[in-house]
């Protein structure tokens, strides 16, 4: 091709670089890898905003954000305007900054990803976001009670996950009295205790929560929904609706030999052991996990990154991601796999577990491996692999399985009138998200199996949306 | 909501500790073989311990721990009128209560109190309970005035023969199994050894044996999956599965190894407090 009859049309400021902790120092250090943008790097990066007048990055975007509404206002100087206009659809906007997968959602689908680098939507909501927090305290903007409703109106939340503070947010912004009762000793869900402080700070969370406890929300620590508090109890005291988003639940394990061998963690009791327990802090907290030297991760999902992260952050000498297929077909946000591999993550792809294998005292020494080879494309469009026969020995101390879960039973056996799919999740109207049972609405992992916060906060806003017609009326759905 | 500490009393001065604990909501749904996570404060990590006993009209439950290490020995550091930061439950599947002609139920060291609401249970669904309890000696036997109170019978067996028979629990039990044919159950609740022995004991008789397992745990509501046992070759969740099991199917070589996971961190939290306190 003749490089010179093509008009070069790139654009002509490059994607602003997001400042981070350096590799070898923050492999080290459980602090947020990256720093966020300054104003100056922000005002920048809006700059490349085409501001098109058929937005495809909104489409792209599971709740809608008006992205370059808010981009226009960043770029003329109104940050405040910039936070309203985030915080009309997206309750959590310093969360989504930071771990939403924007290269399939809005930055995928920027029109100026398709001869360059889409703009840095993520970087910017985080900025909008963090920036308008540090000014503004605990005094956020949280939206306007649009009128005083006509009689009291209360809904439920069961489990305080990012569907459930989606919910949440959505609905005592309108001057609905919301209740969110959560089974653990802290608010925020997989927020909490899967996704770890390095990657998304523990006090940004909390800010959030603050947020909406400023909005009215009432939040119930210790209550286990189905067991110390049950759905049709909500329903007879009184709460006009009830949102079920209890997330996934029981980790899966292979079934294959070893696994409960000392040292073999399923990703959630490893993540929940570090993020909620602060392991990384023992003995100063209570709570203790191993601190592996030869680390294997199993899995190529974001779960099994911050796992692997994780492990090298507690001292690991090694760390390995075990993944069936390649690289490319990894499930991982990219920025995630590839901040992983800077920092010394190893990868060992096309290798799936025989077995764990134990000494004396049953405690982990090394993993058999198979070797796969790629063969046809799956349901899922991906190569689906395939065994060659081939094994190895991988010398390991920790294995953590981080390959999915399946629906936690608790609140399913307590609410036997729910109707559920066939994998055993809650069915709901996937327009209302309403289960079987009127005024009881349902979200997120409980409903999809393992997916995305912002997947699981597009179904909360939703609920919230559907909850607001029902019993405030049409005009209270934005 | 505090959870406010009503009632502390020594049962075994230095060793084992009984605490009735304001809790309202969970007085009320707690049943036997349920069991609570606790926090005792913000650094604290999460410890499972089963409902000893419960007042639904007082809005109270009643724990019993034996001091083991950091967290129980914090724990037993509270006072009546002081507050347990978090208490969560009532967490795992309740016992399953059948009516039966007669019910045996074990208890050794601490289980005792555990394997007391049990027993309560099937004393309330009309069942004959007989109690067989066991310690080292007479003064480390808990419960015996509550379960006098509705069991028929209290058989006790202490180490040195200071009260009962001189030896184990098992002994007891095996005895009445051959002479008693009206016994359909056994329960035991106690030392991961004891139960054991019990399943090895009931076994020839064929009476279906029912063990509560200690497994450690981190968020027991099925999240972690850290509780996980084998049962019949199957990995199950303490947590949400259990945590009453057939004793007959447990892999209980794998739940002592698993108990044992975190000895040095324990031993080493636990040195560090002696040395503060």
């Amino acid at each position: 091709m003749n490089e010179k009859t093509k008009t070069p049309k790139k654009p002509k400021t490059p994607r602003t670089p997001m400042p981070e902790q350096p590799p070898f120092v923050r492999a080290r250090n459980f602090l947020e890898v990256t720093l966020g943008y300054a104003a100056e790097q922000a005002a920048l990066e809006a700059s490349r905003c085409l501001q098109c007048k058929t937005p495809l990055c909104r489409k792209g975007c599971p709740v809608e954000i008006d992205i370059p509404g808010f981009i226009a206002r960043l770029r003329a100087g109104d940050r405040d305007g910039a936070y309203a206009v985030l915080r009309q659809t997206n309750s959590l906007p310093a969360v989504c900054g930071r771990v939403c997968p924007q290269e399939v959602q809005c930055e995928g689908s920027c029109i100026l990803g398709k001869k360059g680098e889409p703009v840095a939507i993520g970087r910017l909501e985080r900025y909008v976001a963090d920036s308008f927090a540090a000014e503004n305290g605990c005094m956020q903007l949280t939206g306007q009670a649009t009128c005083s409703l006509p009689r009291e109106i209360r809904v439920a939340c069961i489990g305080s996950g990012p569907s459930s503070l989606t919910v949440a947010g959505y609905l005592s912004a309108l001057g609905v009295k919301v209740t969110v009762f959560e089974a653990l000793h802290e608010l925020g869900g997989v927020l909490i205790y899967g996704i770890p402080e390095f990657r998304l700070p523990k006090d940004v969370v909390r800010r959030e929560v603050d947020a909406m406890r400023a909005l009215g929300v009432e939040f119930k620590t210790n209550w286990v929904g189905g067991r110390t508090i049950l759905v049709r109890e909500l329903l007879d005291q009184g709460f006009d609706a009830v949102f079920i988003g209890v997330g996934a639940g029981l980790p899966r394990f292979m079934d294959i030999p070893g696994e409960s061998l000392i040292g073999v963690y399923s990703a959630n009791e490893y993540l929940t052991r570090v993020n909620l327990g602060r392991a990384y802090a023992f003995p100063e907290y209570d709570t203790p996990v191993t601190r592996g030297r030869h680390v294997a991760v199993f899995g190529g999902g974001n779960v099994a990154m911050d796992a692997a992260r994780t492990a090298l952050r507690l001292g690991a000498e090694s760390v390995h991601i075990v993944y069936r297929r390649t690289k490319g077909e990894m499930p991982a946000r990219r920025e995630e796999l590839e901040h992983a591999l800077e920092e010394g993550v190893k990868l060992e792809i096309l290798a799936n577990p025989l077995r764990y294998n134990g000494d004396e005292n049953r405690r982990l020494v090394s993993v058999t491996l198979e070797r796969q080879k790629l063969g046809e494309p799956d349901a899922s469009g991906r190569r689906s692999p395939a065994p060659t026969g081939e094994t190895f020995d991988l010398p390991i101390d920790t294995a953590i399985i981080a390959i999915g879960t399946r629906p936690n039973p608790i609140l399913l056996e307590s609410t036997p009138e729910l109707k559920l799919s066939k994998r055993g999740y809650i069915e709901v109207d996937p327009e209302t998200g309403e289960t079987s049972i009127p005024g009881v609405y349902a979200g997120g992992d409980i409903v999809t199996g393992a997916a995305t916060v912002i997947s699981a906060m597009g179904a909360g806003r939703r609920a919230a949306r559907s909850i607001a017609g029902k019993f405030i009326g049409e005009d209270a759905v934005r | 909501m505090p959870y406010r500490i009503v009632k502390r009393k020594d049962l075994i001065p230095g060793q084992t500790v009984l605490m009735v604990v304001d809790a309202p909501m969970i007085a009320e749904k707690a049943r036997p073989g349920n069991f609570v996570i606790l926090r005792v404060n913000d650094h604290g990590e999460r410890i499972p311990l089963t409902i000893a006993d419960r007042d639904p009209a007082a809005g109270t439950i009643t724990i019993v721990f034996l001091v083991v290490g950091k967290s129980t020995a914090l724990l037993a550091t509270l006072q009546e009128g002081e507050d347990i930061l978090d208490v969560c439950g009532p967490l795992g599947r309740p016992t399953h209560i059948e009516k039966r002609k007669a019910v045996i139920c074990v208890g050794g060291g601490t289980g005792i109190a555990a394997m007391h609401h049990i027993a309560k249970g099937h004393h309330e669904a009309g069942n004959r309970v007989v109690a067989v309890i066991g310690a080292r000696n007479k003064d480390l036997l808990l419960f015996c005035d509550e379960l006098g109170s509705f069991c028929p019978e209290v058989l006790v067996a202490t180490d040195d023969g200071s009260r009962g028979h001189k030896g184990f629990v098992t002994e007891v039990l095996r005895k009445r199994l051959e002479e008693d044919k009206d016994i359909e159950e056994v329960v035991a609740i106690g030392p991961v050894p004891m139960m054991e022995a019990v399943a090895k004991v009931t076994k020839p008789f064929g009476v279906k044996t029912t063990v509560s397992l200690n497994s450690i745990m981190v968020d027991g509501i099925g999240m972690c999956g850290a509780c996980r046992c084998t049962v019949d070759g199957h990995v199950r969740f303490a947590c949400v599965d259990g945590p009453e099991f057939d004793g007959h199917a447990v892999d209980f070589q794998e739940l002592r190894m698993r108990l044992g996971q975190f000895r040095c961190e324990e031993k080493q939290s636990f040195d560090q407090f002696k040395a503060r306190s």
